[in-house]
Parts: structure tokens; sequence; C-alpha cells
């Protein structure tokens, strides 16, 4: 489908005549368009009604929101989170400032999962093979077929959950075995974090949990590892990291990171050093390093060579960990395989990182123990037809498995199967039983959080479409269908389960309950550092001989938007363009320009991927900065029963999983197909720069050295205009200066400040074919720009709201005054008299301003107006929108401050991206103030405006990045 | 050549554009006239509600403070319509048999909310808050009339932007004592009007008129 030149899809008929229009014609239609416009501005205001409470619930206040603490898992992993609440239904997350593990962060996922609680295509009932059911009919199933195990001790029955980590479920299901000793408990998690235990378990004996202190480390070494974005602990991990990127800040200095990957991942792009290296060649160079290292384990075992200029980056690497020593810190990555985790742990053991840079925790899942293998142990009982009855708790194992492991047709044998899920998804559709699944914002339960504190659920609302806990279907199993969530868990946790005494919690054990509740974890209840001794010697299966570099190998990744899939359905994270690549609605296989030179690709180009009799095809995209000859695709894609949103978006990379461990695969073969794709990229929309961000200065980098020498000389100010070259008086703030700073240094492009202002501000999503035609509405963008050459380049993320400019060009061209400027400093955009002329945006020289070509907003559907923020309002079609600097909550704390008498405190008003920014990149105040963070942020040499030469006084200002890297490796 | 129009056209064309131009001024004026009827602006119109709740006889006969009622007005942006329990608080003693209080009794037992007509209904992209403009000392007369003179309610504005700005941009003569902000009968005293601008500043009122104070 091409798209039509006058930019309407094919369909749309947006011309309002079909031949060339009259003058006659012309003046009919202009006649008729001036009556009509005149009428519509006469249309009464139509009678609302008010339906109040019956018996108003107590704290709540009729618009003013309410905040309650939660808890996002994914992967088993809990993120302490604030839900706001308006009237009873949640409508944004925020960070729990008082969470030991998050201290307040978010990530784009967690941002979003707000969407999926509304998502209309939510399964809402149960059903027995495809009809409607009910759950009492469930239960009647569930214990005949419960009630023909008894006799063989459950022999017949098998659990199959996600990774999970609550200790109260886990109870329940050790409960659960207890009363089928014969009975086993599977997991299945694509990411699940196996070959880190595996690595540990050959490191130290035990799988034990490493936490890493980055706000201690001196030098890092990211091994195949993006902890600052994915994974346990990640948005902890962005803050400390960034918590020492910054020059001239008190403390310890700055620290250094260094990656080695296959592909560019965010922890990549903000490493001061970055040897790109083919996944399967990653063991090979822990190797390398450790032996440098002179690490004891591996005495003896040098790996093989790498190439010289390698050897010499790896032996300036080496030098600078000997040098941090205690201080040094390598982080393996969750998808590396498990002798590179192995080989951390021992380089770490050497540099005497443990109990400073990190520590080791027992492994945060619980019952890892009571469980008998994962995936391939079930099916093997399957065909050996010992199951009869199969309960999939969560996850959709028919989608993310490997095919090769044939899932899908040999759970066939399974007498009945039972599947608890959000949506009827692949794997519902092959169960006789599929249960709604509550979300978890519907729903208790509590998890671990990265450090292991125990971060509670609460639900914010009652399930929007009955959907029921995995507790209460291990109840039901357990004979006990009445015991509701809630009366489990808080059974577990006043002391009511494992062990009750006299049946009845203490008041003590209430209060802490409540109080766990109320602050969403368990004071104190991090796991503790544990002494573990690394082995003598490491058996690692490390060849000596380089591996055959010639080989394409393909690495498999989670999709920075759908995870593992679960969020296929969901339009922000579709449509949210992927770091790097900024593909939206899309998925890619990722390749370096020389490895697609070498197998006569272009970008768009549809490849087959073929590996031992498999294969899947796939569009290429070309990324500069992967290793030669690996090729990555994410999982998450091509779902075919995720819902309206998310079916048949991008491409299913199962057939061609490994059916074992490992992440990767290699000798695939890659064929043209012939056919073209065409993606939905947003990386040359909304260009400010033609092409030229370093000439112009759109993104200013220096080095620690040149910061020690001459701070100002990286922001490089020399073409900012004087302060009195204006033809427009000054503007006088007497009250606040609303301003903005956002430190390139820190900004790790995580995304997160983009979902969080499209669920503050309610902002629609668009379509893939508009995004292709650039009308995507993201108030505030992460721009990426690549520098260098193609193999070995750097890479910067810039976010960029709204400038709020005081000579701002939008206002001066607008004919309705739609755009104004405000006494604070705001340039305000008032949606009630804009006409849609677009002149604004034509010449907003920062191209942050968003046109509704069409009424974008969904205000039929009624679980997605649930969602909107009732402090904003939702756009129509024919208005211009843009970053308001969050306006609406700059005016709650004002009429709060003028309530109290007092001037606005500083950090009072954080907007959502600030208040989302895992890396305390973006931070927000008053200019007035001498002493607020803002004003300070903007006092440092690195500060900088974008196109100041243009004289906008942008009031939006970036900290120029200052990297640390090593002067012994050249090129730095 | 010959005159193509008589003379006499000159007079009829004069007539006409003073006509046409009449007309369009007629309409113009029209158009206005409507915008400010109670028509479209609703002021001045009583509406039916499911209960004959009688604002004269609560506040005015019987004198009880609009916070009974309105709990959140001192708090939030919305001043808030009572919970049926409130109604109930009374009228479980009171006309507790009186059939004109069934749908409260009715919505008592079943749960359900009462469905009140709104009265005071802004335009969606326009947000106000109750209690800033409490604490800063406009009366609930001053929006709202004299409600303990309504049997039934009405709006009493016309809350037209204009009506808004009218005191944004000169708040002084509409302040009072902030501890008279509920009281029905205050009158301003003779010299109110001197010491306007004192209360303006003494309260640390900004006179916003910036769009985005009330549109976002």
């Amino acid at each position: 489908m091409t798209p039509r030149e006058d930019g309407f899809e094919p369909g749309i008929d947006a011309s309002p005549w079909d031949d060339e229009p009259s003058r006659r014609r012309f003046l009919k239609l202009m006649g008729a368009s001036i009556a009509l416009a005149g009428m519509s501005g006469c249309t009464r205001q139509p009678l609302e009604k008010i339906v109040p409470y019956v018996r108003a619930p107590e704290d709540l206040v009729p618009g003013k929101p309410l905040f309650f603490a939660s808890s996002r898992v994914l992967g088993g992993t809990a993120l302490g989170v604030l839900v706001e609440s308006h009237m009873g239904r949640p409508t944004k997350i925020e960070g729990n400032p008082e969470h030991p593990s998050s201290l307040g962060s978010t990530d784009a996922l967690a941002q979003a999962s707000i969407l999926d609680l509304y998502d209309p295509d939510r399964s809402q009932v149960v059903t027995q093979a495809g009809q409607i059911a009910t759950w009492p009919a469930l239960l009647g199933a569930l214990s005949a077929a419960l009630a023909e195990e008894n006799a063989s001790r459950g022999a017949g029955i098998r659990i199959l959950t996600e990774t999970i980590t609550s200790p109260s479920l886990a109870a329940r299901i050790r409960a659960l075995l207890a009363k089928y000793p014969e009975a086993r408990w599977h997991s299945w998690e694509p990411f699940a974090r196996e070959s880190a235990a595996a690595g540990a378990r050959m490191a130290h004996g035990e799988p034990l949990n490493t936490v890493y202190r980055l706000d201690r480390a001196d030098v890092i070494l990211a091994l195949d590892s993006d902890f600052l974005h994915a994974g346990a602990g990640s948005v902890r991990y962005a803050r400390d990291f960034a918590s020492r990127r910054r020059p001239g800040a008190e403390g310890r200095g700055m620290n250094r990171l260094y990656s080695i990957e296959s592909a560019y991942t965010l922890t990549g792009a903000a490493a001061d050093h970055r040897l790109a290296v083919r996944a399967s060649e990653m063991d090979a160079c822990a190797l390398r390093l450790a032996s440098e290292l002179d690490v004891a384990a591996v005495r003896g075992r040098a790996g093989p060579s790498l190439g010289p200029e390698r050897d010499r980056w790896m032996r300036a690497l080496a030098g600078d960990l000997r040098r941090a020593g205690a201080n040094g810190l390598v982080v393996a990555g969750d998808d590396a395989p498990a002798a590179v985790h192995a080989l951390a742990h021992a380089i770490n053991g050497a540099l005497g990182a443990a109990g400073g840079t990190m520590y080791l925790t027992d492994p945060l899942e619980a019952g890892a123990a009571d469980r008998a293998g994962s995936l391939g142990a079930l099916l093997e009982d399957v065909d050996a037809g010992k199951v009869r009855l199969l309960v999939i708790l969560g996850g959709n194992p028919v989608y993310s498995a490997p095919e090769r492991l044939d899932f899908a047709s040999r759970i066939a044998k399974v007498k009945v199967r039972v599947h608890l899920s959000l949506h009827a998804d692949e794997t519902s559709r092959l169960c006789h039983w599929h249960i709604p699944e509550a979300h978890w914002l519907e729903s208790w339960g509590d998890a671990r959080a990265h450090d292991g504190t125990i971060s509670m659920i609460q639900p914010l609302i009652a399930p929007l479409y009955n959907g029921r806990s995995a507790h209460e279907v291990i109840s039901a199993m357990l004979g006990e269908p009445a015991r509701t969530t809630h009366d489990v868990v808080r059974a577990h946790w006043t002391g009511g389960a494992p062990a009750a005494k006299d049946g009845k919690p203490s008041a003590g054990a209430e209060e802490a309950w409540l109080r766990s509740v109320h602050d969403g974890f368990v004071a104190g209840s991090a796991l503790p550092p544990r002494e573990a001794r690394l082995r003598e010697a490491l058996e690692i299966p490390v060849p000596q001989e380089p591996r055959d570099s010639g080989a394409i190998e393909v690495v498999f990744r989670p999709d920075p938007s759908t995870w593992d899939g679960r969020f296929a359905n969901n339009a922000w994270l579709q449509e949210l363009p992927r770091p790097f690549t900024k593909i939206t609605w899309d998925g890619a296989a990722l390749m370096a320009p020389a490895t697609a030179a070498a197998l006569g690709l272009e970008a768009g180009d549809v490849a087959r991927i073929a590996h031992e009799g498999r294969s899947i095809e796939a569009p290429v995209w070309i990324l500069p900065g992967q290793a030669q000859g690996s090729i990555t695709v994410h999982r998450g894609q091509g779902r075919t029963l995720a819902g309206r949103v998310g079916n048949g978006v991008g491409f299913r990379v199962s057939p061609i999983l490994p059916a074992g461990p490992g992440s990767h695969i290699t000798g695939v073969e890659v064929t043209r197909t012939g056919a073209r794709h065409e993606f939905a990229a947003t990386q040359l929309h909304h260009d400010i720069a033609g092409g030229h961000a370093r000439e112009r200065g759109i993104v200013r980098e220096g080095t620690l050295d040149d910061f020690r020498k001459s701070p100002e000389s990286i922001a490089d100010r020399g073409h900012a205009p004087p302060a009195d070259l204006t033809l427009y008086p000054a503007w006088k703030n007497e009250g606040h200066a609303w301003g903005m700073s956002i430190d390139l240094g820190s900004c790790t492009g995580c995304n997160a400040c983009m979902v969080a202002c499209q669920a503050e501000n309610n902002i629609p999503v668009v379509g893939k074919e508009e995004v292709a035609r650039g009308r995507e509405m993201h108030w505030i963008r992460v721009d990426t720009y690549f520098t260098g050459a193609p193999e070995a380049d750097s890479v910067a993320h810039q976010p960029v709201p709204c400038m709020h400019c005081e000579t701002a060009p939008c206002e001066v061209v607008c004919p309705v005054n739609a755009t104004v400027h405000g006494p604070e400093g705001l340039n305000e955009m008032v949606y009630n008299r804009c006409v849609g002329t677009r002149y604004c945006s034509n010449n907003c020289p920062y191209k942050v301003r968003r046109f509704n070509f069409f009424r974008y907003a969904d205000l039929e559907t009624p679980s997605l107006r649930l969602l909107h923020n009732p402090d904003v309002t939702v756009r129509t079609r024919g208005v211009m929108e843009k970053c308001t600097y969050c306006v609406q909550r700059i005016s709650a704390a004002r009429i709060q401050a003028k309530k109290d008498g007092r001037r606005i405190r500083d950090g009072e008003v954080t907007t959502a991206c600030e208040a989302a920014c895992p890396s305390r990149a973006i931070v927000f105040g008053d200019l007035n103030d001498p002493a607020s963070r803002v004003s300070r942020m903007k006092a440092s040499p690195l500060d900088y405006g974008l196109l100041e030469e243009l004289n906008t006084r942008p009031r939006t200002t970036y900290l120029a990045r200052v990297r640390n890297p090593n002067p012994e490796i050249r090129g730095a | 050549m010959p005159q193509v129009f008589h003379p006499s056209t000159n007079t009829f064309s004069r007539v006409s554009i003073l006509t046409l131009v009449v007309l369009l001024l007629a309409a113009a004026w029209i158009v206005g006239a409507v915008n400010r009827s109670p028509y479209v602006t609703h002021a001045g119109v009583v509406r039916v509600q499911p209960v004959p709740f009688s604002h004269k006889h609560h506040v005015g006969a019987l004198g009880i403070d609009c916070r009974y009622c309105h709990v959140s007005v001192e708090d939030s942006a919305s001043a808030g319509i009572p919970p049926t329990k409130t109604c109930m608080n009374c009228h479980s003693q009171i006309f507790a048999d009186s059939p004109m209080l069934e749908p409260v009794r009715e919505s008592f037992r079943t749960d359900r909310s009462i469905e009140w007509t709104r009265v005071h209904d802004l335009p969606d992209f326009t947000y106000f808050d109750h209690s800033i403009h409490v604490r800063k000392g406009v009366g609930c007369v001053t929006c709202h009339g004299r409600v303990d003179d309504m049997p039934l309610t009405w709006r009493e504005s016309t809350l037209h932007m204009d009506w808004c700005l009218d005191c944004h941009r000169n708040p002084g003569p509409h302040l009072r004592p902030v501890s008279r902000v509920f009281d029905m009968t205050w009158e301003p005293p003779p010299d109110h009007a001197a010491h306007a601008e004192d209360l303006v500043r003494d309260r640390g009122i900004e006179k916003r008129t910036d769009c985005w104070t009330c549109h976002r």
C-alpha cells in the first residue's frame, strides 16, 4: 500500500471536490462554509448529570487524586510504584520514592501498564473450548480433574508458572504440592535470567543473585549487559550510574563505563568505550579479560586472541580495572551465556568487588528448589503420558516458547488444560479452559524487588472484567475457592500462614501488615549479602581457538517495547520509537552496514533467515555499531492473538529460537526474498538540524580532560546572541519563571519520559500509517544522533520537549492568538482558540508542535475513557498541541502554596517526564529562585540552548555531555 | 451612448446598501443577544431535579452552612455534591415518610446514586478551582447568587468568559472578609470600594488573566 500524494489513506476522500472547482462552485462552497461555521458556534451546551456517592468513602475528596503504593512485576521482579487514582480510577503510575529498590523512578513499560489495565481487548469471561462458561463451571471441572488424581497423589498434575518471587504465592503452591506430593511445578519465562543463575552455580556452587552498587564503582564493564535499561533493578542502576556522571559534582568523581556487546544497547551508548563483539565470542572475550587480570580460577587459560587492536583494547581495560581494584565492577548481561556470568563472578572476586561494588544474595526466585525444571522437562512428562491436568498460570508459552520444542502440538496429549491470562491469547486457544486474569492494578499480591525487598501489590480498582489471580486458582485447587487473594496474602504476612499459631494475627502483625501495604514494601526485607566462596578453578567450556568468524549469528533480545510479547497490545508501547532505530509498530533484523553489504541486503529488504531447516522472514534495518556478522532480532512481535492493536505487528522469531539455553544461534543462512517492507521510523521526523547536528551544536560533547582544562569549551556558547539583542521587550516574570534543564550526560535514552508524558497528558496514538507521515503526537521525543565511522561510532540521545522560548517564533505567527506567552514564562497553547492554521508548527525551529490531523483521541471506547487524566483537556481534530511543562501540576501546586500562604517550593512541581526519569536527567523548577536545582544546573558551564543563534531564548536548556575516556585507548 | 440606469437607481442603490448594513448589524446583534440569552447560557433557568431540593428551605430557613453538604469546597477544585448519606443524616428522622423524599430513601436502600441535573457546568476545557476562590474571600453568593432564596436552584450567572474576566481583572470589589464567605446576607460596607485594592494586596491576589490559568 503506497501512500497517496496528498498524504491521506486510500479510501479517505481528502479533497472536497472531485473536479477542478469553478468560480461559481467555489463561491457556493465558501458561502456554505461561512454559514456553517457561524452556526456551529451557536451550539447549546448539553445538560449533564451529577452522580454523587450514596455513601462517600472516607479520605476521598472529589477533584483530588489519591496515591496508593503498589508494585509492577515483570520477569518476577517488582518495581515499587505509586498509582494516582481519580475518584476510584487509576490514571497514572509514578515511582515510589520511599521504595528502597527503585527510589522513585519508573521505566517506560511500567508507565504504559496503566493502558494495559483498560485494554478493551482483555479477555472478559471464563471460556471452555472457546465458548463462554462460568467460574463455578470451571471450579467443577477442576475439582473433578483433581479428584481423579487423588489416588495417584497428584502424579498427573503440573503447574506451569512464570518466574515467581512472591513469597505468598510460592507458599500456596508449596501447600498444593504438599497435598499432591507427586504433582510438579514448572516455570517458563522467555527472559528468565537462567544463564545468570547457571553462571553463579558454576562460580559459587549456588544460583545466587547479584546486586550491583554502581554508585560505588569507578570502573564498570558491561559484558553484553543492558543494566541501564532492561532487567531487574535497571531503574536503580541507571540512577546510581548517573549519580557518578556529573563532572564537577561533589563526591567520588566520574566513573568510567566500558561495554562489550554485539548490538547497541542503551548501556553501550552510555559507555565511554564500546567494543562491538559477536555474542558467540563473548565468552572468549571474558576469558581473555580474566587472563589479562590473572584471575586464579582460570589461570593458564588465555583464551583466543581477538585480533591485535581488540587485544590492545582489552589490555587497556584490564589495566583500568586493576587500578580500580575493589572499586571496579564487571556486570554480565541477563542474556549472556552462563560462562560469561561465571567469569564475571571470578573477575569481580579477583578485583575484590564483593561487598563493595556488588554483593551476592540468595536467589530472588521463590521456591526454586521446589520446581522441577523448565519447559523441556514438562514436555518430556507430557510425551510420556504422565500429565493429565496442566494449569498454566500466566505467560504465553505457545507463542513465546521456541518452536523447536513444539509446545503447541505436544500439550495436546494433556487431558485437561487450564490457562490464566490477561488476554485470550495463543496459549488460551489451545487450552480447554481460559480464565481472565486480574491485572496487577486489580489484585493483591507481593513480589521481590531486585535487592530482595518484598514489595506489596494492592488493587486500585475492582477487576474490570471479573479477572482472577493466580492465588484464586491455587486456592480453588486446594479446595478453598472462597478464599480471596486478599485473605491469602494478608494471612501470609500477618503470620496466619504458613505457621498459624492461634489462627488470629497479633495486633503487632496486623499493624505491620497495614504499614507494608501503605508503604508498598516490607521495611528492611532486602535480602542480606551472602558470603560465598569462589571455586578454585572454573570448568568453563570456552574454546582455545577463535571461532569461525565468517559465520552469521542471530542474537535474540527482548523487544524494547513489547518485552516478550506480553505488551504487544499496548498501543503506547507499539508507537514508542524503539531506541536507536526509532522504528514504531514493527520489528526488524538489525545488522551492521558491512554485514548487510556482504549479504547483498539493503534497508527495507525482506530477508529469509534460515537455521537448521527452519526459517523466518524479517525486514532488514541497518544499524551502525552492530558487531560484524551479527544480526539482532527482537522477540515479542508477530503475535496473532494479541488483540486489535498487536495482531500482525512485526514478525515472529520463535521458529529459529534455540531449544536449549542461550540467546543466540550461529551459522544461519541469510537470503534476500526480493520483497520490500515499509517501516514507520521517526528518526528523520522533526529534524531540527538538517543533518548537521554536530556542526550546528545540537549535541555538545567533550571529555573529562577538556572539562578540567576549560569547562566552558564544551558547551561553547560563543554563538549565543547577547542578552540585549532583541526587538521584543523582555518578559518580567515577577512570580515564578519556569524552566527546565536536561543533562545529556545522564540521559540514557530509555523513553520513560515519553510514555510518562503520554499518560499524563492524554496524548493519543495515531497508528503506523500516520506515523509514517510524520504525524506522531508525542510531546517529548528522544532524538538520537550517530557520529563517527559506521562501525565504531558514538551515539547521543537528546530528549526534546517544547523549549518555551522567551521570544517564541510560534507566538508571533498565530493569526488567532491561540499561542501566547504566560506571566511565568510558559508558552501557552489555547486549544479552544486554535483554528488549525499550523503556522506555529511551521515556524517552530524545534519541531515540537503536534497537530491533530484527525480526531485521534478515542472518546467512544468506555474503558479507555476511564484512562484519561481529568486535569488535562482531551484534544479534538484540527487543534495544535504541545508540551505544557505539565501546567496542570503547576496550577495544583500554585493553588496549594497560595492556600498555605507560601511560595511554591523547589521540587514541589515535577513534570511527568522528570518524575519518571530513572537517571534524573530532567530537572524542572523556578529560575527566579537561585537556589533551585534547575537554577544550579543552568549555572553550570556545561549549560547550552538548542539553536541559540536564532535568539529564541529557550527556557529548556541542556547540559553538554562529558565523557570519561581512557587515554590509553586510541580514538577516544 | 445612452445612460444604462435611470437617475433614480442612485437612491435605490443607496437604500439597498444602507439596508444591507442595517440587516448585518441586526443579525450580529441578534446572534449576540441569543448568545447572552438564558436560552444559551441557561442562566436563570430552573432545572427539574429528581428530588425538588430547596436551598431556600435548607439554607434560608434552617440556616445550614454550605459546607455541611459541599464538604470539599475549601480543599478541592470541586465543591462536592453530597452523597445520599448526607441527606439521610437528617431525613432518616425528619420527613422520614415524605413521598417527596422517596428517591433519596430508594437510593440509600438500593445503593444507587441519585442522578442530579447539573446546574453549573463549565465547558470541559475550562478548569475552575473552588478552594482558592473561597480562601481568597470570594463569597458563594458572588457567583451562585442568593441560593438561600432559591426554592429550586438555577444558574445565577452566565459563566461566560467575560464574566470570569471581569472579576479576574479587577477582583477587589468582589472580595469580602474571609470569615463571611459562606454568609448569604453579607453586604459590602459603604467604604468597601475604597479598600478594595488593599484587600487584593494584603491577600496576595494575583490578577491572573493568562489563558493557562483556566484553560489547559
